[in-house]
């Protein structure tokens, strides 16, 4: 597996990772932890004339709290969401949802930031990022903004990232309880469904991956819900286009999108 | 005296393992080495109607560009004749090194790119433009058959390999089902997998014009039948020329066997260069190229009487042999696994009915396991549905069924009703351990307590049996092997009393080095440190038939010991000369011979000092210590076991949760236990694979989808529990070791205890059956239907 000819640029901070960006255009790729660029290049899927490495970037590394969030450093690994016991604290279902990617060589280097920015139909962090009501905060030449995370996934590995952006923080309200819970595809363990489902003062709230083209809020569950697990998740795929695959049918699927819904939501009481 | 066979002597060759220290064929660099990259067809079948290369040619780095024009004449060849059922001889068509006029399978060699470096040569690969007219394409082996298929090869009717029976006159088998009391019919399908070897096969040819000689480094796990094969039957090139060198080699469980067309492709154009050139497999080449295993699509029945006495067994397959035939393609759907037919049970009589053949898919062959597992399951999924359907005990049903206790020395062996002739066997051994470590009655118990909670708990069986150390020669030649099947080894005692033995057999795993020596040094008196065991080099060992079928041990390591017995024999002539006393007079042991009822003894190292230094030495006798042998058995050997699954089905989600694997496998005697069971842990956890995960899957255009570690399930540690085995021991009768190999047993015998549970878990829902592997969708499907 070689991957076609780049130029590999390693950036050391986010404002020199910004002025690379901006330098070599859509000819470029951000490099974090690699996990989805680096195969998809080996496989001469991805053909980047340069590759900007932002992995290094200490700025981006670190997990602290305000009064009512976390923030979280893009860069930050997903063994370090999966440890931290500030995530485990105040966000459950994020450390759930970290700790269920891949194996511990994966999540030692996988970002969380590369996999929003990635947004793979199947990745775990979409569902908590919704349901939770995270914003994601992104830099670019024209400044920094923060994107809720009901507008940041926009399709198939289809973000509201501008191609000179990049993710930096993660805001992750604190949740009273919170949970993630997954059916792993056999052999990628990718979610073939993955539901989170966050308790607060405002109630119960609910994002499921896996299910179709983009992980979703799953609204119509929230509406029904009132303590009733198994009704309220009946409503899971309301709305929604299932897909299907080799592993899952979209049947099968959104059969095991309300079984996972209704067994988040029991496990949230 | 034993010191070392029995023991669990940790593997000498791990410490360069798992160190990453090993030499494997891509960690090797020759100077001014180039490296190749192929153009692989992306259609199943397809016509070429041209291939323009001069863009790749002229890109920078570029040595040679070769395409099916260039090698046109050279293809491989199939190592095994099956003839159709008339009498005619099977459809072997040509296997070209690189695509001639169609392609007929995705991932064929098209052309090859060399190039000064890898890089250049994945570039210039790009280059290549191939104008393809896609044809329509079968991937089935029923489809394949069928009137209107697509025709794989031009000129091959029915794209039929051929057809095959073996067992007992149709007629009779029929009558016998027809009139049985009850007859359990089954339809499945033997799914296709990828065999998955850690190292991809790599290969560096290396011609020197200067002497005239190749030098061919390969990941194979048998060098010389591929040097024999290579130069006798593809390049025609002079075999004492020819230099096969295959050190250590990292796995293979059957798809390293094979004569590859890469692995011709690169020798003949190392000499059209001038130079070595390097090709090593990446992965998705390795999904797309090894050769896979199994693909059957059944329909079995069995018929039992009204005491659940077998009464006959009927079998019609399809065997799916892929675009070309590999080298062993053929043995495996015929000799390798209708002879094993009468699996461990007094059946009367068998009829198995077989066609194979022509995909537009990848070469299937020999797979840990080879035609058995196929066999193994269908007998044993059978009774495991037959017990369910006639509500009798799948374990007291087999116990009514089994061939009684026989050691093959005092009673004779078993002779089937297709060809073979076990060798020694107590199968009601095995399972009564199997049953009394899963304490079978508790298990019941719970099972129907765990049911009135919502629990879907269930327990399958296996009782297998298997046939290894495929032999005697005169005999598979008469089937149609083209080969012989017996093993050479060399032993040569140093001057200093240490021992080299260069084997025929291939380590590429297995732990040779460690095991081998066990035997050498007990059977000599001597340290196994004083042991070394050299295997892999076609320069250093004289010849050899290499490592498949569970022979290693059985067939390699009986021609070590037909060596051993005569240096023992020749250093009873120089210790009597040196004694002064008669020949017949001593005995040998503990590293001496020794004057019977006296203390005069003389140590093996100062008998092998003066073999090389004969001043005072017997009158006649030519000097030294060094013996070749070949060994020819004089019949198959036949492991066998029982395996019990235990499962929990989630009803919501249809996952199968494997909760305990028990194991009590009969290999006969044991060298190291620890690697035995080693073997036998890796074999389950292929055999569960089967079960639960894996499957190489082709759309409805032939492309594979499964063509990768995201796309084919590969079981992990997680998916399993910790596995619980125990052995027995009926030795072999007929080879000095009283071994019968264990290679495969793990793979061959668990994978229908697993689907057997499954169906113990959900069988009262009302589900039949459900095809491998049983993913958590079929279940769930299979349950709500």
């Amino acid at each position: 597996m070689i991957p076609a000819k780049f130029e590999y640029i390693k950036a050391s901070s986010v404002s020199e990772a910004l002025d690379l960006l901006a330098k070599h255009g859509d000819d470029a790729q951000l490099l974090a932890g690699g996990h989805s660029l680096v195969p998809a290049m080996k496989l001469r899927l991805n053909q980047p004339g340069a590759v900007i490495d932002i992995g290094k970037i200490e700025e981006l590394k670190n997990i602290s709290e305000d009064d009512n969030h976390l923030v979280i450093g893009a860069g930050c690994t997903h063994e370090q969401v999966a440890t931290s016991s500030l995530v485990k604290e105040n966000a459950k279902a994020l450390a759930q949802a970290a700790s269920s990617i891949g194996d511990l060589q994966v999540r030692n280097m996988g970002t969380i930031g590369g996999s929003l920015a990635h947004a793979d139909p199947a990745a775990d962090y979409p569902a908590v990022i919704l349901a939770t009501g995270a914003k994601i905060v992104v830099e670019g030449s024209s400044g920094k903004r923060a994107i809720d995370a009901a507008d940041f996934f926009q399709g198939i590995f289809t973000t509201a990232l501008e191609g000179n952006e990049m993710i930096t923080e993660v805001h992750v309200p604190k949740a009273e309880n919170g949970v993630y819970l997954k059916f792993s595809q056999p052999a990628s363990r990718f979610a073939v469904v993955g539901c989170a489902a966050i308790k607060n003062a405002n109630g119960v709230s609910v994002g499921l991956t896996g299910v179709t083209d983009t992980a979703y809020r799953a609204s119509a569950v929230e509406e029904a819900y009132n303590g009733d697990s198994k009704a309220a998740s009946e409503h899971a795929v309301d709305g929604v286009e299932v897909m299907g695959d080799h592993f899952a049918s979209a049947e099968y699927r959104s059969h095991l999108a309300k079984v996972f819904t209704e067994r988040a939501l029991n496990a949230l009481t | 005296m034993s010191n070392y066979i029995g023991k669990s002597v940790k593997r000498r060759e791990d410490d360069r393992f798992i160190t990453g220290k090993g030499t494997y064929t891509d960690d090797i660099s020759l100077p001014g080495m180039t490296h190749l990259a192929f153009v692989r067809s992306p259609y199943a079948h397809a016509k070429i109607k041209s291939i323009n290369t001069k863009a790749a040619t002229s890109h920078p780095g570029v040595v040679a560009v070769f395409t099916g024009e260039d090698c046109g004449n050279f293809g491989v060849p199939c190592g095994w004749q099956v003839n159709f059922k008339n009498g005619d001889t099977m459809k072997e068509p040509p296997h070209p090194l690189l695509a001639v006029g169609k392609a007929r399978h995705v991932g064929e060699n098209v052309a090859a790119v060399i190039a000064e470096t890898l890089q250049d040569a994945r570039d210039a690969a790009e280059l290549v433009e191939v104008d393809y007219e896609e044809l329509p394409a079968v991937t089935d082996a029923n489809a394949a058959i069928q009137a209107g298929a697509p025709l794989v090869h031009d000129d091959i009717p029915n794209n039929t390999v051929f057809d095959f029976e073996i067992g007992n006159p149709k007629p009779d088998v029929d009558a016998a089902i027809d009139s049985s009391s009850h007859v359990t019919k089954l339809n499945f399908r033997n799914q296709r997998l990828a065999p998955n070897a850690i190292e991809p096969r790599s290969y560096i040819a290396d011609y020197d014009v200067t002497v005239d000689k190749y030098t061919l480094y390969t990941s194979t796990q048998n060098p010389h039948l591929i040097r024999l094969l290579m130069c006798a039957f593809v390049l025609g090139l002079p075999e004492h020329k020819v230099r096969v060198i295959s050190k250590d080699v990292g796995g293979g469980f059957g798809s390293k066997i094979y004569h590859y067309t890469e692995e011709a492709l690169v020798t003949w154009a190392s000499k059209e260069i001038g130079r070595p050139i390097k090709w090593t497999s990446d992965r998705s080449e390795a999904f797309l190229t090894d050769a896979h295993g199994r693909d059957y699509v059944t329909t079995a029945e069995m018929g039992f009487d009204k005491d659940g006495k077998i009464t006959a067994l009927r079998v019609h397959s399809e065997a799916n042999l892929g675009a070309y035939l590999s080298t062993f393609s053929t043995a495996c759907p015929t000799y390798l696994h209708g002879t094993l037919a009468q699996g461990c049970y007094t059946t009367p009589l068998i009829n198995i009915d077989i066609t194979a053949t022509f995909t537009n898919t990848n070469p299937v062959d020999a797979y840990r396991g080879a035609g058995r597992p196929e066999m193994t399951y269908l007998i044993e999924h059978l009774m495991d549905t037959a017990a369910l359907e006639m509500k009798k005990d799948a374990a007291e049903l087999r116990k009514i069924n089994f061939i009684p206790a026989f050691d093959g020395v005092n009673e004779p062996g078993y002779q089937t009703q297709v060809a073979l002739q076990y060798d020694s066997g107590n199968y009601q051994a095995t399972l009564d351990r199997a049953l009394e470590m899963v304490d079978y009655d508790q298990f019941r118990k719970d099972q129907e307590a765990s049911r009135k909670n919502g629990k879907l708990l269930g327990i399958g069986f296996s009782t297998y049996i298997e046939a290894c150390g495929i032999a005697p020669s005169a005999v598979v030649g008469s089937l149609g092997a083209r080969a012989g099947l017996y093993e050479s080894a060399h032993v040569r005692v140093q001057p200093t009393g240490k021992v080299s033995v260069f084997t025929g057999s291939h380590s590429h795993g297995q732990g040779h080095e460690t095991s081998y020596a066990q035997f050498v040094a007990d059977k000599l008196g001597i340290p196994m440190e004083d042991v070394d065991i050299i295997h892999g080099d076609t320069n250093e060992v004289a010849f050899g038939m290499g490592t498949y079928g569970s022979r290693s041990l059985a067939v390699g390591g009986s021609a070590i010991i037909k060596s051993l017995d005569k240096i023992i024999e020749k250093g009873a002539k120089i210790a009597a000369h040196k004694l002064e006393a008669a020949e017949e007079d001593l005995e040998y042991g503990e590293g001496k011979w020794a004057v019977k009822g006296t203390d005069k003894s003389i140590a093996f190292g100062d008998v092998s000092l003066t073999a090389y230094v004969p001043h005072d030495y017997p009158e006649g006798l030519e000097p030294g210590l060094d013996f070749s042998s070949f060994y020819d058995p004089t019949n198959f050997t036949y492991p066998f076991g029982a395996h019990i699954a235990v499962v929990e089905v989630d009803k919501d989600t249809g996952k199968v949760d494997l909760k305990r694997f028990i194991a009590c496998d009969d290999v006969g005697n044991v060298i190291n236990p620890m690697i035995v069971d080693g073997q036998i842990h890796g074999g389950v956890a292929q055999g569960v694979g089967q079960a639960l995960l894996e499957g190489v899957a082709y759309d409805e255009n032939g492309q594979m989808i499964s063509g990768s570690y995201m796309d084919y399930a590969m079981p992990r540690a997680d998916d399993f529990p910790f596995f619980e085995t125990d052995r027995k021991v009926t030795p072999c009768p007929h080879n000095p070791l009283g071994v019968k190999g264990a290679g495969e047993a793990g793979t061959i015998g668990s994978t229908p205890a697993v689907a057997n549970a499954v169906m113990d878990a959900i069988s009262h829902l009302g589900v039949k059956d459900i095809q491998m592997p049983l993913t958590p969708e079929r279940v769930w499907r299979a349950m709500n239907t």
